[in-house]
């Protein structure tokens, strides 16, 4: 058992994710970083689907009922145990008794703390992730509260001298303030004028304040629409479609006004078009990104973006293959 | 010389010295408070998280406007140091 001393500002169970739900409104949830929570899992010999805690911006403090080994990965943060600080990306062991807190960070959004054996409360619809629109999985269906205490799956034997194996740094996340998202253009892009779909990939745009689970609100320039009779069913302004399927990753902009990229507890469906999709590789990245730091968009192709998940599931491979030979 | 302490805002978000927009400031310039007292609100994942002075002393400054966005570990108010 862990118990939770201090929550920190919104701490939940997240795995990789709630899956076949989605045609009934069901996101998959599931880490928002799923590389970092992959490897988080990776390093203290869970497998990579193992439910972990994500955390925002400030993380919680948590005491220890059972020896075990811990990692941190994803942003850049202080992080101790008994007031000690600890490495990131790097296999730690655990005494029972012991407290591990979160400090300040200094990049990036989100941490992801694995602990051997996976955090063990009950899984629903297939998925540890906690989806607090509904309620569902984790703890309660919410954030962490003080007092709470997380049951703690058995660990596997076979792990047990795993202690310390660090994440080479080519292997890691590194947060910047300035990325390049790449996008895959459409459905409904042709609604916008020729351009607003110029300025869609040659302009910066600015993460705001209002960036969350649902989706981040990006600002900075307006986005016109073609003139057109709105479609029988389709609302009255011009970036709204008759209603059709968002995509995770999906881009809209309400009135051209702002962009949202849906996340991972996204919205599945509504009346707004569909003007491109963030890759998955990029929705780690974008994942880690706060205001007022800045994107830039890319379009690639579908192949091209099949290829960059084909190429995290090789790293994220190569990862287990290293470890498995010093250990 | 006095020393002055800085707060910082500890995530982005929206910086707001009013409980709700009909109430007094939760804090002036000139006050002078005790280590705990809360001086603003910031407003993150539409949650309200209050701000808290980790030191005793004279408030000299608020460096946000009511309602602005702040950026993580932007100053948002600086307090005069007593002991």
């Amino acid at each position: 058992m862990i118990t939770v001393i201090q929550p920190g500002l919104y701490t939940t169970v997240q795995d990789q994710g709630r899956f076949g739900f989605y045609g009934v409104g069901f996101p998959p949830s599931g880490s928002m970083d799923l590389y970092s929570s992959a490897v988080a899992n990776i390093l203290v010999g869970n497998p990579a689907h193992a439910a972990v805690l994500e955390t925002t911006f400030v993380g919680p403090t948590l005491e220890f009922e059972r020896n075990g080994r811990i990692a941190v990965t994803g942003a850049t943060a202080d992080i101790t145990i008994d007031g000690v600080s600890i490495q990131p990306w790097t296999s730690i062991e655990i005494k029972k008794g012991q407290v591990l807190a979160f400090g300040g960070i200094s990049a990036g959004v989100r941490n992801y703390l694995a602990i051997s054996g996976g955090i063990g409360v009950q899984p629903v619809m297939g998925s540890r992730s906690t989806y607090v629109a509904s309620n569902l999985g984790g703890v309660e269906g919410r954030a962490l509260l003080p007092g709470d205490r997380l049951e703690v799956l058995a660990d596997s034997e076979s792990h047990t001298n795993r202690n310390r194996f660090e994440t080479p740094e080519y292997l890691r996340v590194s947060p910047l303030q300035h990325h390049v998202i790449r996008i895959v253009p459409g459905l409904c892009n042709y609604l916008l004028d020729s351009k607003s779909q110029q300025l869609l990939t040659a302009e910066t745009f600015t993460v705001s304040t209002e960036a969350n689970r649902t989706g981040y609100r990006l600002t900075g320039h307006q986005l016109n629409f073609i003139e057109r009779e709105q479609p029988f069913g389709a609302g009255s302004d011009p970036s709204n479609v008759v209603n059709l399927g968002y995509p995770v990753g999906s881009l809209q902009a309400p009135s051209g006004t702002e962009l949202i990229c849906l996340m991972r507890d996204a919205v599945t469906g509504g009346g707004y078009a569909t003007l491109a999709t963030v890759i998955s590789v990029d929705l780690d990245i974008l994942a880690q990104m706060k205001f007022p730091e800045t994107v830039s968009f890319e379009a690639i192709s579908m192949e091209a973006a099949l290829q960059l998940r084909a190429q995290r599931g090789k790293r994220l491979q190569s990862l287990v293959e290293l470890i498995d030979a010093v250990t | 010389m006095p020393e002055i302490s800085e707060i910082a805002a500890p995530f982005p978000g929206v910086f707001y010295r009013r409980a709700n927009p009909d109430s007094a400031p939760l804090a002036e310039p000139g006050q002078v408070i005790a280590v705990g007292r809360v001086i603003a609100l910031i407003e993150v994942m539409k949650m309200f998280h209050e701000v808290q002075s980790a030191v005793a002393g004279k408030i000299t400054e608020f460096c946000a406007e009511d309602g602005d966005a702040v950026a993580m570990g932007q100053i948002i108010a600086k307090i005069e140091r007593q002991s």
